[in-house]
């Protein structure tokens, strides 16, 4: 039987489904916890894809990729207009 | 994710250093350093390859996450459905920016496919200069010690022959003491005999003053004692004597 880890030290891919709620809750909602997840986020797809000695084209790909979408997002109102149909 | 890891260990690891002794102000020999496993250095060298991306977009990680269940052709359905349901909602309007994007993505993918080698081969080249350049420095700093080391060795053997150098130095001055000292004596026997021969001469010139005074002193009184009168007899018999031989000298003849 193995030890029984805290949920709030529990990684995302091995929490249940049925506490997912309380598992957010327990997150580190702070300024400080909020910029630490970013930098771990960022440190983990930096050692990931870019810093190795030979980098391919998926690692600043992806990033622009996610850019791409995410302006699409941001500026999916005023491209409404131009759809072409009115009632899907 | 290596930051993370670091910040996972960090309290099992100040937990397994023991506590630190009361008197903080003396820190030496009784607190255990360095206990933990983690050492920053030598760093981990950097992995070779980065994370597998296939079609230069999506992760390789969420092909393997979707195998299990529906195969090698899954996740190439998903995203044909999701294009299909983002155009027939018009969630993904076609407008001219469409065929804008279009073409620029087809310019960067024939760049890509064509360019994307060599450009690979002349960046590992900068990099492998730069590497290269740091092995130059290191092996540069290894060698400089190690002949620093070599000289040191010597120097140390070079100190061994001290007790030579000392024992030469030793005998040199005992020659000195030995050549002063049969010096001296040699002085001191050419003193004393200067005295001894001093005192010789002393008693042979007075014993021959004493024989010389003695010898003029019999002469003189010898002299004195031949009075007049002796004088003309011993001068009368003298006569007579060569008389007498001339006539036995006569005869003969």
């Amino acid at each position: 039987l193995p030890a029984a880890v805290l949920l709030k030290d529990m990684k995302l891919m091995d929490v249940k489904l049925g506490q997912l709620p309380s598992w957010v809750a327990m997150r580190d909602f702070t300024p400080g916890g909020i910029v630490g997840a970013f930098r771990r986020g960022y440190d983990r797809y930096y050692n990931k894809y870019i810093n190795v000695k030979k980098g391919g084209l998926g690692g600043i790909s992806m990033v622009l990729a996610g850019y791409v979408v995410l302006s699409y997002i941001w500026s999916y109102s005023h491209i409404k207009h131009d759809r072409r149909r009115k009632y899907h | 994710m290596l930051s993370r890891l670091v910040l996972r260990a960090a309290p099992a690891a100040l937990r397994a250093l023991p506590p630190p002794p009361v008197a903080v102000g003396v820190l030496h020999a009784t607190r255990q350093l360095h206990t933990t496993q983690q050492s920053l250095a030598p760093l981990p060298p950097l992995p070779e390859k980065g994370g597998e991306v296939r079609h230069g977009l999506i992760p390789e990680e969420f092909f393997q996450f979707l195998y299990p269940k529906t195969g090698v052709t899954g996740p190439y359905m998903l995203g044909t459905g999701l294009v299909l349901y983002l155009l027939s909602k018009e969630i993904y309007v076609i407008n001219h920016e469409t065929v804008a994007a279009a073409c620029i993505l087809s310019v960067i993918i024939y760049g890509v496919k064509k360019f994307g080698p060599d450009v690979a081969a002349f960046a590992d080249k900068l990099n492998e200069e730069k590497i290269a350049k740091a092995l130059a420095v290191k092996n540069e700093a290894i060698d400089t010690l190690q002949t620093a080391i070599d000289e040191e060795k010597k120097e140390q053997w070079r100190v061994e022959g001290r007790t030579y150098l000392f024992d030469a130095k030793r005998n040199n001055v005992a020659m000195l003491l030995e050549a002063n000292y049969r010096e001296r004596l040699m002085m001191v026997y050419n003193e004393v005999k200067k005295r001894l021969d001093y005192q010789v001469a002393m008693q042979t010139l007075k014993r021959q003053k004493e024989q010389d005074h003695m010898i003029q002193w019999v002469e003189k009184n010898v002299v004195q004692s031949i009075t007049p009168q002796q004088q003309k007899e011993s001068i009368a018999k003298c006569i007579l004597d060569l008389k007498a031989l001339s006539k036995g000298a006569h005869a003969t003849l």
